[in-house]
Protein backbone atom coordinates (compact mmCIF):
# COMPACT_ATOMS: atom_id res chain seq x y z
CA UNK A 1 0.00 0.00 0.00
CA UNK A 2 1.50 3.44 -0.89
CA UNK A 3 1.48 6.39 2.17
CA UNK A 4 -1.16 7.83 -0.42
CA UNK A 5 -3.67 5.26 -0.52
CA UNK A 6 -3.34 4.57 3.35
CA UNK A 7 -3.57 8.15 4.26
CA UNK A 8 -6.60 8.76 2.02
CA UNK A 9 -8.50 5.88 3.76
CA UNK A 10 -7.49 6.84 7.42
CA UNK A 11 -9.32 10.25 5.77
CA UNK A 12 -12.50 7.93 4.78
CA UNK A 13 -12.67 6.33 8.23
CA UNK A 14 -12.62 9.80 10.11
CA UNK A 15 -15.07 10.97 7.68
CA UNK A 16 -17.09 7.47 8.45
CA UNK A 17 -16.86 8.03 12.31
CA UNK A 18 -17.93 12.03 11.76
CA UNK A 19 -20.81 11.29 9.69
CA UNK A 20 -22.15 8.72 11.68
CA UNK A 21 -21.88 11.34 14.66
CA UNK A 22 -23.60 14.37 12.78
CA UNK A 23 -26.09 11.37 12.05
CA UNK A 24 -27.18 11.81 16.10
CA UNK A 25 -28.49 15.02 15.63
CA UNK A 26 -31.49 15.96 13.45
CA UNK A 27 -29.70 19.62 12.96
CA UNK A 28 -26.99 17.86 11.29
CA UNK A 29 -27.76 14.78 9.77
CA UNK A 30 -28.31 15.30 6.74
CA UNK A 31 -24.73 16.50 6.42
CA UNK A 32 -23.57 13.20 8.25
CA UNK A 33 -24.68 11.60 5.17
CA UNK A 34 -22.64 13.88 3.17
CA UNK A 35 -19.90 13.39 4.99
CA UNK A 36 -19.62 9.90 5.04
CA UNK A 37 -20.43 9.77 0.89
CA UNK A 38 -17.36 12.20 0.95
CA UNK A 39 -14.98 9.49 3.12
CA UNK A 40 -16.58 6.85 0.49
CA UNK A 41 -15.42 9.45 -2.66
CA UNK A 42 -12.25 9.95 -1.19
CA UNK A 43 -11.63 5.56 -0.41
CA UNK A 44 -12.76 5.12 -4.06
CA UNK A 45 -11.39 7.74 -5.78
CA UNK A 46 -7.74 6.66 -4.34
CA UNK A 47 -7.87 3.12 -4.89
CA UNK A 48 -9.13 3.48 -8.63
CA UNK A 49 -4.95 4.86 -9.57
CA UNK A 50 -3.91 1.89 -7.84
CA UNK A 51 -5.59 -0.74 -9.81
CA UNK A 52 -4.17 -2.90 -12.95
CA UNK A 53 -6.69 -3.35 -14.73
CA UNK A 54 -6.66 -6.07 -17.32
CA UNK A 55 -8.83 -5.41 -20.47
CA UNK A 56 -11.54 -7.45 -19.25
CA UNK A 57 -10.87 -5.91 -16.20
CA UNK A 58 -11.72 -2.35 -17.26
CA UNK A 59 -14.46 -3.39 -19.25
CA UNK A 60 -16.31 -5.42 -16.18
CA UNK A 61 -15.35 -2.66 -13.75
CA UNK A 62 -16.67 0.47 -16.03
CA UNK A 63 -20.22 -1.78 -17.00
CA UNK A 64 -20.76 -3.17 -13.50
CA UNK A 65 -20.53 0.67 -12.00
CA UNK A 66 -22.99 2.32 -14.44
CA UNK A 67 -25.50 -0.78 -13.73
CA UNK A 68 -24.85 -0.72 -10.34
CA UNK A 69 -25.34 3.25 -10.16
CA UNK A 70 -28.28 3.52 -12.07
CA UNK A 71 -30.20 0.26 -10.47
CA UNK A 72 -29.35 2.01 -6.82
CA UNK A 73 -30.31 5.44 -7.82
CA UNK A 74 -33.34 4.60 -9.51
CA UNK A 75 -34.74 2.33 -6.70
CA UNK A 76 -33.89 5.24 -4.15
CA UNK A 77 -35.25 7.73 -6.06
CA UNK A 78 -38.67 5.69 -7.16
CA UNK A 79 -39.22 3.98 -3.71
CA UNK A 80 -42.14 4.80 -1.75
CA UNK A 81 -41.39 6.59 1.87
CA UNK A 82 -43.65 3.60 3.19
CA UNK A 83 -41.07 1.30 1.68
CA UNK A 84 -38.21 2.15 2.60
CA UNK A 85 -37.94 -0.73 5.10
CA UNK A 86 -37.82 -2.95 2.48
CA UNK A 87 -35.25 -0.99 0.00
CA UNK A 88 -32.49 -0.86 2.92
CA UNK A 89 -32.73 -4.42 3.37
CA UNK A 90 -32.67 -5.02 -0.19
CA UNK A 91 -29.50 -2.64 -0.66
CA UNK A 92 -28.02 -4.66 2.43
CA UNK A 93 -28.18 -8.03 0.73
CA UNK A 94 -26.40 -6.62 -2.68
CA UNK A 95 -23.18 -5.23 -0.02
CA UNK A 96 -23.61 -8.46 1.39
CA UNK A 97 -23.40 -10.55 -1.49
CA UNK A 98 -20.60 -8.53 -2.91
CA UNK A 99 -18.47 -9.07 0.00
CA UNK A 100 -18.93 -13.00 -0.27
CA UNK A 101 -18.00 -12.60 -3.77
CA UNK A 102 -14.66 -10.80 -3.25
CA UNK A 103 -13.61 -13.05 -0.65
CA UNK A 104 -14.69 -16.05 -3.15
CA UNK A 105 -12.81 -14.16 -5.74
CA UNK A 106 -9.46 -13.87 -3.79
CA UNK A 107 -9.34 -16.88 -2.69
CA UNK A 108 -9.19 -18.85 -5.67
CA UNK A 109 -6.13 -16.61 -5.99
CA UNK A 110 -4.56 -19.05 -3.55
CA UNK A 111 -4.64 -22.08 -5.36
CA UNK A 112 -5.56 -25.08 -3.32
CA UNK A 113 -3.77 -24.09 -0.30
CA UNK A 114 -4.37 -20.75 1.10
CA UNK A 115 -2.50 -19.57 3.90
CA UNK A 116 -4.90 -19.86 7.24
CA UNK A 117 -4.67 -16.05 7.61
CA UNK A 118 -6.54 -15.98 4.32
CA UNK A 119 -8.62 -18.73 4.73
CA UNK A 120 -9.99 -18.25 8.18
CA UNK A 121 -11.90 -14.47 6.95
CA UNK A 122 -12.08 -15.94 3.52
CA UNK A 123 -14.83 -18.78 4.65
CA UNK A 124 -16.48 -15.77 7.34
CA UNK A 125 -17.22 -13.70 4.63
CA UNK A 126 -18.22 -16.01 2.44
CA UNK A 127 -20.62 -17.70 5.26
CA UNK A 128 -21.59 -14.45 6.60
CA UNK A 129 -22.20 -12.76 3.36
CA UNK A 130 -24.49 -15.14 1.67
CA UNK A 131 -26.75 -15.45 5.07
CA UNK A 132 -26.82 -11.86 4.90
CA UNK A 133 -27.97 -11.80 1.16
CA UNK A 134 -30.68 -14.40 1.24
CA UNK A 135 -31.69 -13.05 4.24
CA UNK A 136 -32.35 -10.09 3.16
CA UNK A 137 -34.30 -11.04 0.26
CA UNK A 138 -36.18 -13.00 2.07
CA UNK A 139 -37.18 -9.80 4.02
CA UNK A 140 -37.34 -8.09 1.45
CA UNK A 141 -40.02 -10.00 -0.56
CA UNK A 142 -41.91 -10.56 3.06
CA UNK A 143 -41.93 -6.82 3.43
CA UNK A 144 -42.98 -6.04 -0.13
CA UNK A 145 -46.08 -8.63 0.18
CA UNK A 146 -44.65 -10.97 -2.69
CA UNK A 147 -44.75 -13.44 -0.10
CA UNK A 148 -46.71 -14.38 3.22
CA UNK A 149 -45.77 -11.55 5.95
CA UNK A 150 -46.35 -13.97 8.69
CA UNK A 151 -43.96 -16.44 10.18
CA UNK A 152 -43.33 -19.75 8.24
CA UNK A 153 -43.08 -22.31 10.83
CA UNK A 154 -42.97 -26.48 10.78
CA UNK A 155 -42.34 -28.73 13.10
CA UNK A 156 -38.13 -29.04 14.20
CA UNK A 157 -37.91 -25.97 12.09
CA UNK A 158 -35.15 -25.05 14.73
CA UNK A 159 -33.22 -28.57 14.43
CA UNK A 160 -33.34 -28.10 10.74
CA UNK A 161 -32.01 -24.88 11.18
CA UNK A 162 -29.16 -26.08 14.08
CA UNK A 163 -28.22 -28.48 11.49
CA UNK A 164 -27.89 -26.54 8.91
CA UNK A 165 -25.79 -24.54 10.63
CA UNK A 166 -24.12 -27.47 12.04
CA UNK A 167 -22.99 -27.99 8.40
CA UNK A 168 -21.91 -25.45 7.92
CA UNK A 169 -19.85 -25.08 10.98
CA UNK A 170 -18.21 -28.58 9.96
CA UNK A 171 -17.95 -27.61 6.23
CA UNK A 172 -15.82 -24.66 7.40
CA UNK A 173 -13.31 -26.66 9.78
CA UNK A 174 -12.87 -29.09 6.56
CA UNK A 175 -12.03 -26.60 4.59
CA UNK A 176 -9.79 -24.86 6.70
CA UNK A 177 -7.96 -28.00 7.97
CA UNK A 178 -7.84 -30.21 5.15
CA UNK A 179 -7.91 -28.99 1.57
CA UNK A 180 -9.37 -25.52 -0.47
CA UNK A 181 -10.20 -26.95 -3.64
CA UNK A 182 -12.72 -24.26 -5.16
CA UNK A 183 -15.78 -26.49 -5.29
CA UNK A 184 -15.78 -26.45 -1.49
CA UNK A 185 -16.04 -23.10 -1.90
CA UNK A 186 -19.25 -22.79 -4.11
CA UNK A 187 -20.87 -25.78 -1.98
CA UNK A 188 -20.53 -23.82 1.38
CA UNK A 189 -22.13 -20.86 -0.13
CA UNK A 190 -25.28 -22.61 -1.11
CA UNK A 191 -25.54 -23.81 2.74
CA UNK A 192 -25.29 -20.29 3.54
CA UNK A 193 -27.61 -18.96 1.61
CA UNK A 194 -29.88 -21.81 2.20
CA UNK A 195 -29.35 -20.86 6.28
CA UNK A 196 -30.15 -17.34 5.79
CA UNK A 197 -33.73 -18.32 4.28
CA UNK A 198 -34.68 -21.17 6.89
CA UNK A 199 -33.50 -18.51 8.98
CA UNK A 200 -35.92 -15.41 8.25
CA UNK A 201 -38.78 -17.50 6.87
CA UNK A 202 -39.87 -18.19 10.76
CA UNK A 203 -39.68 -14.13 11.65
CA UNK A 204 -42.58 -12.27 11.26
CA UNK A 205 -44.80 -9.39 11.82
CA UNK A 206 -43.63 -6.22 13.60
CA UNK A 207 -39.82 -8.29 13.91
CA UNK A 208 -38.64 -7.83 10.84
CA UNK A 209 -36.84 -4.34 11.22
CA UNK A 210 -34.82 -5.53 13.69
CA UNK A 211 -33.82 -8.77 11.36
CA UNK A 212 -32.68 -6.21 8.82
CA UNK A 213 -31.02 -3.98 11.15
CA UNK A 214 -29.01 -8.01 12.00
CA UNK A 215 -28.60 -8.63 8.62
CA UNK A 216 -27.13 -5.03 8.47
CA UNK A 217 -24.78 -5.80 11.24
CA UNK A 218 -23.74 -9.11 9.34
CA UNK A 219 -22.86 -7.60 6.38
CA UNK A 220 -21.17 -5.34 8.11
CA UNK A 221 -18.76 -8.21 9.67
CA UNK A 222 -18.65 -9.58 6.10
CA UNK A 223 -17.28 -6.71 4.94
CA UNK A 224 -14.24 -6.35 7.99
CA UNK A 225 -13.45 -10.25 7.02
CA UNK A 226 -13.15 -9.59 3.79
CA UNK A 227 -11.06 -6.99 4.65
CA UNK A 228 -8.71 -8.92 6.31
CA UNK A 229 -8.51 -11.15 3.11
CA UNK A 230 -7.92 -8.68 1.06
CA UNK A 231 -5.22 -6.50 3.85
CA UNK A 232 -7.51 -3.46 2.84
CA UNK A 233 -7.34 -1.27 6.22
CA UNK A 234 -10.51 1.11 5.03
CA UNK A 235 -12.23 -2.46 4.41
CA UNK A 236 -11.55 -3.84 8.06
CA UNK A 237 -12.52 -0.35 9.83
CA UNK A 238 -15.77 0.90 7.77
CA UNK A 239 -17.06 -2.88 8.13
CA UNK A 240 -16.06 -2.96 12.16
CA UNK A 241 -18.04 0.48 12.20
CA UNK A 242 -21.14 -0.95 10.93
CA UNK A 243 -21.02 -4.66 12.39
CA UNK A 244 -20.42 -2.99 15.86
CA UNK A 245 -23.27 0.29 15.62
CA UNK A 246 -25.43 -2.32 13.85
CA UNK A 247 -25.47 -4.93 16.46
CA UNK A 248 -26.00 -1.87 19.25
CA UNK A 249 -28.77 -0.85 17.24
CA UNK A 250 -30.42 -4.00 16.82
CA UNK A 251 -30.24 -4.55 20.62
CA UNK A 252 -31.91 -1.39 20.95
CA UNK A 253 -34.92 -1.90 18.89
CA UNK A 254 -35.57 -5.70 20.58
CA UNK A 255 -34.77 -3.63 23.59
CA UNK A 256 -38.19 -0.94 22.39
CA UNK A 257 -40.12 -4.26 21.96
CA UNK A 258 -39.52 -5.57 25.17
CA UNK A 259 -38.43 -8.18 23.90
CA UNK A 260 -34.63 -10.15 24.08
CA UNK A 261 -33.11 -10.69 20.28
CA UNK A 262 -33.22 -14.26 20.99
CA UNK A 263 -37.07 -13.99 21.50
CA UNK A 264 -37.18 -12.22 18.66
CA UNK A 265 -35.07 -14.64 16.22
CA UNK A 266 -36.32 -17.88 17.65
CA UNK A 267 -39.70 -17.03 19.17
CA UNK A 268 -41.53 -17.34 16.13
CA UNK A 269 -43.42 -14.32 16.69
CA UNK A 270 -47.27 -14.76 16.91
CA UNK A 271 -46.74 -18.82 18.04
CA UNK A 272 -48.19 -17.99 21.24
CA UNK A 273 -51.17 -16.24 19.66
CA UNK A 274 -53.19 -19.13 19.30
CA UNK A 275 -53.07 -19.79 23.22
CA UNK A 276 -54.03 -16.07 23.88
CA UNK A 277 -56.80 -15.75 20.96
CA UNK A 278 -58.59 -18.84 23.11
CA UNK A 279 -59.24 -16.83 26.64
CA UNK A 280 -60.24 -14.03 24.54
CA UNK A 281 -62.97 -15.96 22.54
CA UNK A 282 -66.63 -14.58 22.58
CA UNK A 283 -65.06 -11.25 21.74
CA UNK A 284 -67.05 -10.74 18.36
CA UNK A 285 -70.56 -10.26 20.29
CA UNK A 286 -68.71 -7.65 21.73
CA UNK A 287 -69.97 -3.65 20.61
CA UNK A 288 -67.98 -0.75 19.77
CA UNK A 289 -68.88 2.90 19.77
CA UNK A 290 -68.88 5.00 16.78
CA UNK A 291 -69.65 8.42 16.28
CA UNK A 292 -70.74 11.05 13.62
CA UNK A 293 -67.84 12.90 11.71
CA UNK A 294 -69.43 16.41 13.31
CA UNK A 295 -69.44 15.45 17.05
CA UNK A 296 -65.76 13.85 16.46
CA UNK A 297 -64.88 17.22 15.43
CA UNK A 298 -66.89 19.27 17.81
CA UNK A 299 -64.73 17.21 20.60
CA UNK A 300 -61.64 17.96 19.07
CA UNK A 301 -62.06 21.69 18.76
CA UNK A 302 -62.91 22.25 22.17
CA UNK A 303 -60.13 19.91 23.92
CA UNK A 304 -57.11 21.53 25.33
CA UNK A 305 -54.67 18.58 24.64
CA UNK A 306 -55.01 16.36 21.74
CA UNK A 307 -52.14 13.81 21.74
CA UNK A 308 -52.06 12.01 17.99
CA UNK A 309 -50.69 8.52 18.17
CA UNK A 310 -49.66 8.07 13.89
CA UNK A 311 -49.36 3.87 12.73
CA UNK A 312 -48.19 2.45 9.72
CA UNK A 313 -52.05 2.76 8.82
CA UNK A 314 -51.44 6.38 8.10
CA UNK A 315 -48.43 5.47 5.77
CA UNK A 316 -50.33 3.15 3.67
CA UNK A 317 -53.40 5.99 3.49
CA UNK A 318 -50.76 8.69 2.74
CA UNK A 319 -52.57 10.23 5.53
CA UNK A 320 -49.48 12.06 7.11
CA UNK A 321 -50.31 16.05 5.08
CA UNK A 322 -53.93 15.44 6.57
CA UNK A 323 -52.73 14.64 10.19
CA UNK A 324 -50.53 17.64 9.64
CA UNK A 325 -53.29 20.04 8.38
CA UNK A 326 -55.97 18.88 11.11
CA UNK A 327 -53.47 19.48 13.75
CA UNK A 328 -52.23 22.80 12.36
CA UNK A 329 -56.65 23.77 12.35
CA UNK A 330 -56.66 22.43 15.93
CA UNK A 331 -53.52 24.79 17.39
CA UNK A 332 -55.33 27.59 15.42
CA UNK A 333 -57.76 26.84 17.77
CA UNK A 334 -55.84 27.43 20.77
CA UNK A 335 -55.39 23.23 20.99
CA UNK A 336 -52.25 21.80 21.89
CA UNK A 337 -51.35 19.32 19.90
CA UNK A 338 -48.78 16.54 20.12
CA UNK A 339 -47.34 13.60 18.13
CA UNK A 340 -46.39 10.67 20.53
CA UNK A 341 -44.02 8.04 18.76
CA UNK A 342 -43.60 4.51 19.80
CA UNK A 343 -40.09 3.13 19.34
CA UNK A 344 -41.70 1.15 16.97
CA UNK A 345 -44.61 2.70 15.32
CA UNK A 346 -44.43 2.17 11.41
CA UNK A 347 -42.23 -0.68 10.73
CA UNK A 348 -39.18 0.29 11.56
CA UNK A 349 -38.00 2.98 14.43
CA UNK A 350 -37.82 6.12 13.85
CA UNK A 351 -40.03 5.10 10.66
CA UNK A 352 -42.54 7.39 11.66
CA UNK A 353 -40.61 10.57 12.28
CA UNK A 354 -39.57 10.35 8.92
CA UNK A 355 -43.46 10.14 7.12
CA UNK A 356 -44.47 13.05 9.33
CA UNK A 357 -41.40 15.40 8.45
CA UNK A 358 -42.18 14.37 4.63
CA UNK A 359 -45.57 16.28 5.65
CA UNK A 360 -43.82 19.43 6.79
CA UNK A 361 -44.66 18.34 11.00
CA UNK A 362 -41.93 20.33 13.23
CA UNK A 363 -40.22 17.47 15.08
CA UNK A 364 -40.65 20.04 18.22
CA UNK A 365 -44.11 18.19 17.83
CA UNK A 366 -42.61 14.84 17.56
CA UNK A 367 -42.70 13.21 21.10
CA UNK A 368 -41.14 10.32 22.36
CA UNK A 369 -42.23 7.18 24.28
CA UNK A 370 -40.92 7.80 27.36
CA UNK A 371 -41.50 11.71 27.21
CA UNK A 372 -45.08 11.96 26.46
CA UNK A 373 -46.31 8.70 28.63
CA UNK A 374 -46.75 10.62 31.48
CA UNK A 375 -49.03 13.14 29.91
CA UNK A 376 -51.70 11.01 28.40
CA UNK A 377 -53.67 11.02 31.70
CA UNK A 378 -54.16 15.09 31.11
CA UNK A 379 -55.28 14.49 27.27
CA UNK A 380 -58.59 15.75 26.51
CA UNK A 381 -58.23 13.30 23.17
CA UNK A 382 -56.26 10.34 21.93
CA UNK A 383 -55.84 10.22 18.26
CA UNK A 384 -55.04 6.95 17.37
CA UNK A 385 -54.70 6.60 13.11
CA UNK A 386 -53.59 3.57 11.76
CA UNK A 387 -51.87 2.42 14.86
CA UNK A 388 -52.88 -0.62 17.13
CA UNK A 389 -50.52 -2.81 18.90
CA UNK A 390 -48.27 -0.34 20.69
CA UNK A 391 -51.35 1.11 22.38
CA UNK A 392 -52.51 -2.56 23.32
CA UNK A 393 -53.00 -3.10 27.17
CA UNK A 394 -52.93 -6.23 26.64
CA UNK A 395 -48.89 -5.89 26.27
CA UNK A 396 -49.22 -4.98 30.46
CA UNK A 397 -51.99 -7.38 31.44
CA UNK A 398 -52.16 -10.38 29.69
CA UNK A 399 -48.97 -12.63 30.00
CA UNK A 400 -50.12 -14.80 26.97
CA UNK A 401 -50.09 -12.46 24.59
CA UNK A 402 -46.63 -12.65 21.98
CA UNK A 403 -46.31 -8.69 23.14
CA UNK A 404 -46.78 -8.68 26.69
CA UNK A 405 -44.29 -6.89 28.03
CA UNK A 406 -43.70 -4.30 25.11
CA UNK A 407 -43.57 -1.11 26.37
CA UNK A 408 -46.74 0.78 24.91
CA UNK A 409 -48.17 4.33 25.02
CA UNK A 410 -50.36 5.07 27.54
CA UNK A 411 -53.26 5.75 25.19
CA UNK A 412 -56.13 4.28 27.60
CA UNK A 413 -55.40 6.51 30.36
CA UNK A 414 -56.76 9.70 27.98
CA UNK A 415 -60.58 10.83 28.41
CA UNK A 416 -61.52 10.26 24.88
CA UNK A 417 -60.04 7.98 22.72
CA UNK A 418 -60.43 7.82 18.91
CA UNK A 419 -59.36 5.20 16.73
CA UNK A 420 -59.52 6.13 12.78
CA UNK A 421 -58.75 2.38 11.66
CA UNK A 422 -60.53 0.48 8.24
CA UNK A 423 -61.87 -1.96 10.02
CA UNK A 424 -62.12 -4.14 13.41
CA UNK A 425 -59.08 -6.45 11.66
CA UNK A 426 -56.01 -6.58 14.38
CA UNK A 427 -52.85 -4.82 13.71
CA UNK A 428 -49.36 -6.15 12.49
CA UNK A 429 -49.18 -8.39 15.22
CA UNK A 430 -51.82 -10.17 14.61
CA UNK A 431 -53.68 -9.65 18.04
CA UNK A 432 -56.99 -8.34 18.80
CA UNK A 433 -56.81 -5.00 21.10
CA UNK A 434 -59.46 -4.53 24.21
CA UNK A 435 -58.80 -1.04 23.77
CA UNK A 436 -61.03 -0.59 20.28
CA UNK A 437 -64.09 -1.95 23.04
CA UNK A 438 -63.24 0.69 26.21
CA UNK A 439 -66.38 2.53 26.69
CA UNK A 440 -64.37 5.28 26.51
CA UNK A 441 -63.04 4.53 22.82
CA UNK A 442 -64.67 5.79 19.69
CA UNK A 443 -64.11 4.29 16.09
CA UNK A 444 -64.15 6.29 13.32
CA UNK A 445 -64.00 3.09 10.47
CA UNK A 446 -62.87 4.64 6.91
CA UNK A 447 -59.38 5.22 5.24
CA UNK A 448 -57.71 7.28 7.54
CA UNK A 449 -56.82 10.01 4.65
CA UNK A 450 -60.82 10.40 3.94
CA UNK A 451 -61.68 10.59 7.63
CA UNK A 452 -58.92 13.59 8.18
CA UNK A 453 -60.12 15.19 5.64
CA UNK A 454 -63.70 14.98 6.48
CA UNK A 455 -62.74 15.99 10.13
CA UNK A 456 -60.34 19.00 9.05
CA UNK A 457 -63.49 20.38 6.77
CA UNK A 458 -65.95 19.61 10.38
CA UNK A 459 -63.61 21.32 12.35
CA UNK A 460 -63.39 24.07 10.37
CA UNK A 461 -67.31 24.14 10.64
CA UNK A 462 -67.04 23.84 14.17
CA UNK B 1 0.48 -14.12 13.78
CA UNK B 2 2.90 -11.92 11.32
CA UNK B 3 2.85 -7.93 11.94
CA UNK B 4 0.30 -6.74 9.31
CA UNK B 5 -2.45 -9.21 11.00
CA UNK B 6 -1.64 -8.11 14.23
CA UNK B 7 -1.90 -4.66 12.91
CA UNK B 8 -5.32 -5.23 11.56
CA UNK B 9 -6.49 -6.75 14.55
CA UNK B 10 -5.87 -3.83 16.11
CA UNK B 11 -8.01 -1.75 13.94
CA UNK B 12 -10.65 -3.93 14.43
CA UNK B 13 -10.84 -3.75 18.05
CA UNK B 14 -10.59 -0.16 17.98
CA UNK B 15 -13.18 -0.03 15.67
CA UNK B 16 -15.42 -1.86 17.40
CA UNK B 17 -15.22 0.22 20.31
CA UNK B 18 -15.72 3.55 18.52
CA UNK B 19 -18.92 1.91 16.16
CA UNK B 20 -20.53 1.39 19.95
CA UNK B 21 -19.53 4.74 21.14
CA UNK B 22 -20.45 7.13 18.31
CA UNK B 23 -24.28 5.63 17.70
CA UNK B 24 -25.09 5.17 21.58
CA UNK B 25 -26.18 9.28 21.61
CA UNK B 26 -28.83 8.21 18.48
CA UNK B 27 -31.92 9.45 19.28
CA UNK B 28 -34.77 6.91 18.34
CA UNK B 29 -36.21 9.09 15.75
CA UNK B 30 -32.82 8.93 13.75
CA UNK B 31 -32.69 5.21 13.75
CA UNK B 32 -34.17 4.20 10.21
CA UNK B 33 -31.76 6.77 8.82
CA UNK B 34 -29.19 5.83 10.55
CA UNK B 35 -29.22 1.88 9.78
CA UNK B 36 -29.84 3.05 6.41
CA UNK B 37 -26.22 5.56 6.59
CA UNK B 38 -24.88 2.68 8.60
CA UNK B 39 -25.79 0.62 5.38
CA UNK B 40 -24.49 2.73 2.80
CA UNK B 41 -20.64 2.78 4.44
CA UNK B 42 -20.39 -0.87 4.19
CA UNK B 43 -20.64 -0.11 0.24
CA UNK B 44 -17.16 0.74 0.85
CA UNK B 45 -16.59 -3.19 0.04
CA UNK B 46 -16.64 -1.58 -3.75
CA UNK B 47 -13.12 -0.72 -2.94
CA UNK B 48 -12.48 -4.51 -2.36
CA UNK B 49 -14.68 -5.44 -5.48
CA UNK B 50 -12.78 -2.89 -7.58
CA UNK B 51 -9.44 -4.86 -6.53
CA UNK B 52 -11.01 -8.17 -7.25
CA UNK B 53 -12.91 -7.16 -10.72
CA UNK B 54 -9.68 -4.91 -12.00
CA UNK B 55 -7.31 -7.73 -12.48
CA UNK B 56 -9.61 -10.22 -13.47
CA UNK B 57 -8.34 -12.78 -16.15
CA UNK B 58 -9.74 -15.94 -16.20
CA UNK B 59 -13.99 -16.32 -16.71
CA UNK B 60 -14.88 -17.41 -13.57
CA UNK B 61 -12.83 -14.01 -12.18
CA UNK B 62 -14.77 -11.58 -14.70
CA UNK B 63 -17.95 -13.58 -13.69
CA UNK B 64 -17.28 -13.05 -9.74
CA UNK B 65 -15.57 -9.44 -10.08
CA UNK B 66 -18.54 -8.23 -12.49
CA UNK B 67 -21.62 -9.65 -10.28
CA UNK B 68 -19.49 -8.34 -7.44
CA UNK B 69 -19.45 -4.32 -8.96
CA UNK B 70 -22.80 -4.61 -9.70
CA UNK B 71 -23.72 -5.43 -6.44
CA UNK B 72 -21.13 -3.65 -4.34
CA UNK B 73 -22.49 -0.14 -6.43
CA UNK B 74 -25.86 -0.55 -5.71
CA UNK B 75 -25.08 -1.04 -2.35
CA UNK B 76 -23.10 2.13 -2.55
CA UNK B 77 -25.26 4.20 -4.01
CA UNK B 78 -28.65 3.34 -3.24
CA UNK B 79 -27.46 3.64 0.44
CA UNK B 80 -26.73 6.90 0.35
CA UNK B 81 -29.33 8.03 -1.90
CA UNK B 82 -32.29 6.75 -0.42
CA UNK B 83 -30.48 8.01 3.60
CA UNK B 84 -30.51 11.41 1.80
CA UNK B 85 -34.19 11.44 0.77
CA UNK B 86 -35.30 10.17 4.40
CA UNK B 87 -33.28 13.30 5.88
CA UNK B 88 -33.79 15.63 3.55
CA UNK B 89 -37.66 15.52 5.18
CA UNK B 90 -36.50 16.39 8.71
CA UNK B 91 -36.75 19.95 8.99
CA UNK B 92 -37.02 22.56 11.67
CA UNK B 93 -40.39 24.68 12.14
CA UNK B 94 -38.60 27.72 11.29
CA UNK B 95 -37.45 26.61 8.28
CA UNK B 96 -41.10 25.59 7.20
CA UNK B 97 -42.73 27.07 4.54
CA UNK B 98 -46.65 28.70 4.48
CA UNK B 99 -48.23 26.10 2.98
CA UNK B 100 -51.23 27.10 0.99
CA UNK B 101 -53.41 24.79 2.45
CA UNK B 102 -52.76 26.75 6.09
CA UNK B 103 -53.22 30.22 4.66
CA UNK B 104 -56.55 29.43 3.26
CA UNK B 105 -57.69 27.71 6.55
CA UNK B 106 -57.89 31.03 8.21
Amino acid sequence: MTTVLTLAYLLAAVLFILGLRQLSSPRTARNGNYTAAAGMVIALGATVPQLHFTSAGAIIVLVGVIVGAAVGTVGARQVKMTAIPQMVALFNGAGGGAAALVAVAELLKFGSHPPFSEAFPSVFSIVIGSVSFAGSIIAFAKLQELMTGTPITYPGQQLVNGLIAAAIIGFVIAVLAIASIPFSFLSLMLLALILGVAFVLPIGGADMPVVISLLNAFTGLAVAASGFTLNNFALIVAGTLVGASGSLLTKLMSDAMGRSLGNVLFGAFGQVRAGAGAGAAGKETRTVRTSSIEDLATLLAYSRRVIVVPGYGLAVAQAQHAVRELAELLEKKGVEVSYAIHPVAGRMPGHMNVLLAEANVPYEQLKEMDEINDEFKDADVVLVVGANDVVNPAARTSPGSPIYGMPILNADQAKNIVFLKRSMRPGFAGIDNDLLYDPKTIMLFGDAKDSLTKLVNAVKAA
Amino acid sequence: MNNELLNELTFFVLAVFVGIEVISKVPTMLHTPLMSGTNAIHGIILVGALLIAAGANSPVNVILGFLAVVLATTNVVGGFVVTDRMLEMFKGRQAQPKTPEAAKSK
